[in-house]
């Protein structure tokens, strides 16, 4: 039996890792809040990536900084009154076409109490980013 | 000489496929395809003067689900209300309706109730043409500050997962085929149809701190 040639694998694996390569998005922002999304069954995907902007709310990783609820823009905690300069921010790095299409995924951990995120959302209300979303979790149920 | 005829010997690259196998699975490993989900709401535009600007609005065509500092949740209209007390019951354990039933019933008003929405006949073009919808109602939202965003994205669910259901019932009923392999031309008829008329309204703070 002939062996088989196996010349031509390298090529092909080449090729798949490029594909991976592209493809791959790196998390830009570590994240500094610990969050377990709440589960829902009714959730939309949210497409494209760079039309999204999250803010990111739960009580901090580190324990000395306390189990109080925080809030991540970017790569810092930040206040509620920060948000509108944030949405500004990202905004203005967007193209003009994209700037209405923006939507805001709001990723907050299902312990939160509403009043934080009524204020966030007041915020949001304010800064004129009225597409959010909530993030969640597929669930079964 | 004696090196001008001299072969170049082959390189072996039979680890070649070792290598690339290892940057293949680094990078199979890192990506993160997942797409971010949620529920998609639209928040309403910021007041433009210091005094609210309060739409008036019929108490017939109001259904407002109340979610309290115990994370319990009220659904009120004019029909009465209903009382849930956990998450489980909103989905219908324990004997209760369903919130999504009641938000059906609410949004359909099949029986042309006075306690239910006003129907108003409203053309949506063909198939569909003129039809009967309660245009006008509305399902207010309201929380408490110290509910959890738990039970309050369990409420929205249930919600959005009533109005699915409707668009689910009408692609089926007047396209005979399932929302998803609609076309947009024809979701967006059946949208119109069943509007979704959520109030995210204006945060009330009566539980206390």
């Amino acid at each position: 039996m002939p062996a088989l040639n196996t010349a031509s694998m390298p090529d092909l694996v080449f090729a798949i890792l490029f594909f991976f390569m592209v493809t791959t998005t790196m998390r830009s922002e570590t994240l500094m809040v610990k969050m377990k999304l709440p589960t829902a069954s009714e959730v939309q995907k949210l497409e494209k990536k760079s039309l999204v902007t999250y803010i990111n709310i739960g009580p901090p990783m580190e324990a000395r900084l306390g189990t109080g609820t925080q809030m991540q823009l970017n790569d810092r905690f930040a206040q509620v009154s920060e948000i509108q300069d944030y949405i500004a921010q990202e905004k203005a790095s967007m193209n003009e076409a994209d700037q209405p299409l923006m939507t805001v995924s709001i990723k907050a951990d299902e312990e939160t109490r509403m009043q934080y995120i009524t204020d966030v959302k007041q915020a949001l209300r304010q800064a004129y980013a009225l597409k959010i979303s909530y993030s969640a979790r597929q669930g079964g149920n | 000489m004696a090196r001008t005829n001299r072969k170049v010997p082959a390189l072996n690259a039979s680890s070649m496929a070792d290598i690339s196998f290892l940057l293949l699975t680094f990078f199979l490993l890192v990506s993160n395809m997942d797409v971010d989900s949620g529920l998609a709401r639209r928040l309403p535009p910021p007041p433009q003067t210091e005094e609210q600007t309060t739409v008036d609005v019929q108490r017939r065509n109001l259904l407002v689900v109340l979610v309290n500092a115990q994370n319990e949740t009220m659904a009120q209209n004019q029909q009465g209300s209903e009382w849930y007390s956990s998450t489980e019951e909103l989905r219908g354990s324990g004997g209760k309706t369903p919130l999504k039933d009641k938000v059906k019933e609410f949004v359909l008003n099949v029986s042309n109730s006075a306690e239910l929405p006003e129907l108003t006949e409203e053309d949506f073009g063909a198939p569909i043409g003129t039809v009967p919808v309660t245009s006008q109602h509305v399902i207010s939202i309201q929380n408490d500050a110290t509910t959890s965003y738990k039970t309050y994205i369990a409420v929205q669910n249930e919600v959005v997962r009533a109005y699915n259901e409707l668009r689910e019932e009408g692609a089926r009923k007047y396209f005979n085929t399932s929302y998803e392999e609609l076309t947009d031309e024809q979701q967006k008829q059946i949208n119109d149809l069943y509007p979704q008329r959520i109030s995210e309204a204006e945060p009330k703070n009566y539980g206390g701190k």
